[in-house]
């Protein structure tokens, strides 16, 4: 397989002008963590987007940085770390679901998966953040979209549409994100000895308050991680200046007291411990396992999880306060890697299920993203006309036509 | 009954916008339209009649108007869906309209298109609070979704001035913003799902209570979509509980310098502010005047700054913010000792445009975003324009995302005056474009800054988009003539211009 890496936004051009004309599919690929994370895709050649990297324009009192897409998300987070700023989605790095070492995950990346961390219930999903755009379509065009403002409503937002469509749509040559402060001191309320329905209620009532809260997460027992090993517990954050978090912790505490015992872990802990959540490190140890990552509305989580434990042999863990479910089944899940039941037992609730990770097998012949209805399907598959008409940017990433 | 309307394209005083030409076989069909019009949406679902019409002849951009072909108003989505498949079959133009309150012009009826009113879809289905979520139809205010919450202490985010007047499935239409954008986001950030009519009449439902899009994200491109891609039947929106507590500043400023500088510094000290605005001479003279707000009127430029929060918080930043005002040559801060007094402040804000209404017989709000430091430019090129023209301007703005609005002040009685404040007002919005900013923060494209486009956008631009249109709606029946100044058929936009079959790039790295 021909291997390619453009090093600006002219070779991508070149690149996929020669795949339309040639009908050679590429891979777009740009760190390369998340290659598990879809449909395989079958390519004549791979664009490794890499090369497209660096910081233009970081303008700390406009909230606002222009970077290409090949950056290392660890430069953009050290570069805003250096004036108190952060991307306020909480990025992922799902390295090592894969079992491959972190950091060599990019801007251009995130936004392609759209990846948001635990504290997208409070700011938003990376599609928020993403605020303008250059990109090489599937047409052999360039073409820009949005601006670097927050408040832009001219045309038709095709940032939104670009993030979350795992390079199907167009190459990525440079993009603009909104950057926020960073908290300055974390802290988080843990309240321990909880069943997977009063943790949610608990959460609810936490995202309820005025407390503000920018994480919300449940590990249930049978999940073992670093931080702590006190059997369930449901964790609350809250982020900030100082004062204002102590009393907001307090408060929850308070609030939370009710429902089980109550501790409140400080600064340094909290970091590594939703650092852990972020990347859904409570699955790295057995990478044979099929994993799922279900959005329902909050409480929903747990009647999902119930419904597939009487099923199945499975392990859960909860963020965004019980509407994301990380689901590994054991390795007997079946041919489908247990998609059957996990989209039934979604069916009811209303949200999606995506298989996250399985055997390139089981990827190949299973739906990877939730199955849409006709209507959809037919939009999905017209939008993708519209970009990518000769179907030569990952096909087949999303879905078999697409 | 069934009178032909006036086919006149009555767009009032600009002969210069042009719109999509009249389908003349369409208008030679207008009874038989309007009798199966009548079939899919009875009783009083059907307005043709001339006089009941008149008020659907423009929105809130009140220079241009027309009159409809006819007028719909469904209750139901089956009835929206049988409306959308009968206009699909028989090449009918579709306008949607949800309260009229758009500023540019987004709700324009056609001569020859139906307009679709929403107004009947007025229920709110479901309260999650739970879940935080509201599920309501479109037609709903969106004050009224708060008002539904505020009991339980939550309420619905963005708060667009119109509020009290414009509908939910108008605001995902426009993603409307409002003075708490910066810290809460506009309506593409607020809302989780909904439901829409494609024009072929198929409902789709995107998102729920759930978080982010399982597919391409449909939920985000929909939003500001100024009703070209189909009609919204259903929104849920997040709810989120009230701040702890709030208060208000008022800083005066010598300079509009000082005061810019003084929003990027609070800013960079990592404030982020529920709300901050800025008001210029004219504009803090016209608003105080209007609403007794208490202003000081012995300065060149005023922000509030509300910030939000727990108590020890707020109190905090209160004294953070004064600091960073006195380091940047302020001369008046106001701080709100109480809730009255907060509203007080706001008051006056809240009141400029009509204050405005007050002191001029016309105005042209203009609505531009620009990268923050660049006001002071902005404001001195905008003092030589309205010299230029000969018109005032006071000057409102979001200061802490940029989003400007410049009211123009005219005389309509006055031959030339409406189109010097039009031309006036296209020159400030290619000045925003100019400085890296963009044409529209929160009023939307329609056909107020339609020909604008280009100065943004590149024709390539405009194609990638105008092909998202044709993944709706091919044939181009809904709201034509909004958006894009130039109308191309899906199936010229669908050609690939690529033709190779050369040896490629010799020049890249291969690994």
């Amino acid at each position: 397989m021909e291997k390619l890496k453009p090093r600006d936004e002219a070779d991508c051009l070149e690149i996929v002008k020669w795949a339309v004309a040639d009908k050679k599919p590429l891979e777009i690929v740009s760190g390369g963590t998340k290659r598990g994370y879809g449909r395989p895709v079958e390519a004549a050649a791979l664009a490794d987007v890499s090369g497209l990297s660096g910081i233009s324009l970081y303008e700390p009192e406009e909230l606002v940085m222009t970077a290409r897409p090949g950056t290392p998300l660890a430069e953009i987070e050290k570069t805003l770390h250096a004036n108190n700023q952060e991307l306020a989605f909480e990025p992922a790095d799902y390295s090592k679901i894969y079992g491959k070492r972190g950091g060599s995950a990019t801007l251009g990346g995130i936004l392609a998966g759209n990846i948001s961390g635990p504290r997208r219930i409070k700011a938003g999903a990376a599609r928020d953040h993403f605020l303008g755009l250059r990109a090489v379509s599937g047409r052999g065009e360039i073409f820009k979209a949005g601006g670097r403002v927050v408040k832009n409503v001219t045309g038709y937002d095709l940032c939104k549409i670009l993030c979350g469509s795992w390079g199907t749509l167009a190459i990525l040559t440079e993009v603009t994100v909104k950057v926020l402060p960073a908290g300055q001191r974390i802290l988080t309320v843990i309240v321990s000895g909880l069943s997977d329905s009063d943790a949610t209620n608990a959460m609810a009532a936490a995202m309820g308050s005025s407390f503000e809260v920018s994480g919300a997460a449940y590990i249930p027992a049978d999940v073992s991680i670093k931080s702590a090993t006190d059997g369930a517990i449901a964790a609350i954050r809250v982020e900030g200046t100082g004062p204002s978090v102590s009393y907001r912790a307090a408060g929850l505490a308070e609030m939370l007291k009710p429902a089980g015992d109550c501790r409140i872990e400080k600064t340094g802990d909290s970091r590594a411990f939703w650092r852990s959540v972020r990347d859904a490190e409570f699955f790295t140890e057995h990478r044979d396992r099929p994993l799922w990552r279900v959005s329902v509305a909050p409480m929903s989580g747990p009647d999902v999880v119930a419904t597939l434990r009487g099923q199945a042999d499975i392990r859960a863990v909860y963020d965004w306060a019980g509407g994301l479910v990380w689901i590994e089944f054991s390795s007997e899940a079946g041919d489908d890697a247990g998609a059957g039941i996990v989209r039934d037992a979604v069916r009811p609730h209303g949200g999606h299920a995506t298989l996250v990770r399985a055997d390139d097998g089981v990827r190949r012949k299973t739906d990877i993203f939730h199955p849409q209805d006709a209507a959809l399907a037919g939009v999905t598959s017209r939008l993708k006309d519209g970009f990518d008409p000769e179907r030569i940017l990952n096909p087949g990433r999303m879905y078999r036509t697409v | 009954m069934n009178s032909a309307p006036e086919q006149a394209v009555s767009l009032d005083q600009h002969s210069a916008l042009e719109m999509p030409e009249l389908d003349v076989d369409i208008l030679g069909r207008r009874n038989e339209i309007i009798r199966d019009l009548r079939a899919l949406v009875p009783g009083e679902g059907v307005i043709s009649e001339t006089s009941e019409m008149r008020v659907y002849e423009s929105d809130g951009l009140t220079a241009y108007r027309q009159l409809p072909f006819v007028v719909v108003l469904p209750e139901t989505v089956e009835q929206v869906s049988a409306v959308l498949r009968y206009c699909h079959k028989t090449g009918l133009k579709v306008v949607p309209r949800g309260a009229g309150t758009s500023l540019s012009g987004g709700a324009l009826p056609l001569g020859d298109g139906v307009l679709l009113g929403l107004a009947k879809f007025n229920r709110i289905l479901d309260i999650d609070y739970a879940n935080r979520t509201a599920t309501v139809q479109p037609g709903v205010t969106n004050l009224a979704i708060t008002k539904a919450v505020e009991g339980r202490g939550f309420y619905y985010a963005p708060d667009p001035s119109s509020q009290i007047a414009c509908t939910i499935g108008g605001n995902v239409a426009e993603n409307s913003g409002g003075v708490h954008c910066l810290k809460y986001g506009l309506t593409t950030n607020n809302i989780l799902g909904l439901q829409l009519v494609l024009i072929t009449g198929e409902i789709i439902n995107i998102g729920g209570k759930h978080l982010d899009s399982d597919g391409y994200d449909l939920l985000g491109l929909l939003t500001g979509s100024e009703g070209l891609l189909g009609v919204i039947t259903e929104v849920t929106v997040r709810i989120l509980r009230e701040p702890e507590t709030a208060r208000a500043m008022i800083i005066g400023f010598p300079s509009s310098e000082d005061a810019g500088a003084c929003v990027g510094s609070i800013i960079g000290a990592g404030i982020i502010a529920g709300g901050m605005e800025m008001m210029d001479r004219p504009a803090i003279h016209a608003a105080d005047e209007f609403a007794q707000a208490g202003y000081p009127l012995d300065v060149e430029a005023l922000l509030i700054v509300e910030l939000d929060g727990p108590e020890a918080e707020v109190t905090d930043l209160i004294g953070r913010v004064e600091e960073i005002a006195d380091a940047n040559n302020a001369s008046n801060v106001q701080v709100s000792q109480n809730e009255p007094e907060r509203q007080k402040f706001w008051a006056g804000r809240k009141a400029a445009f009509p204050a405005i209404g007050r002191i001029s017989p016309d105005y042209y709000c203009m609505d531009g975003t620009i990268p923050r430091h660049q006001l002071p430019k902005v404001l001195a090129r905008m003092r030589e324009l309205s010299e230029k023209y000969g018109l005032g301007v006071a000057n409102v703005f979001h200061a802490g995302d940029g989003n400007l609005h410049p009211l123009i002040m005219y005389d309509s009685n006055v031959p030339g005056e409406l189109e010097a404040a039009e031309d006036f007002g296209a020159d400030i919005l290619r000045l925003c474009v100019e400085v890296g900013g963009v044409l529209t923060g929160e009023h939307g494209v329609g056909v107020e800054k339609r020909d604008l486009m280009p100065e943004m956008f590149s024709e390539t631009d405009l194609d990638h988009q105008q092909r998202v249109k044709c993944a709706f709606d091919a044939d181009g029946l809904l709201n034509p003539g909004k958006v894009f100044p130039t109308l191309h058929r899906c199936a010229e936009l669908g050609r690939i211009h690529i033709h190779g079959g050369k040896i490629p790039f010799p020049d890249i790295p291969r690994f």
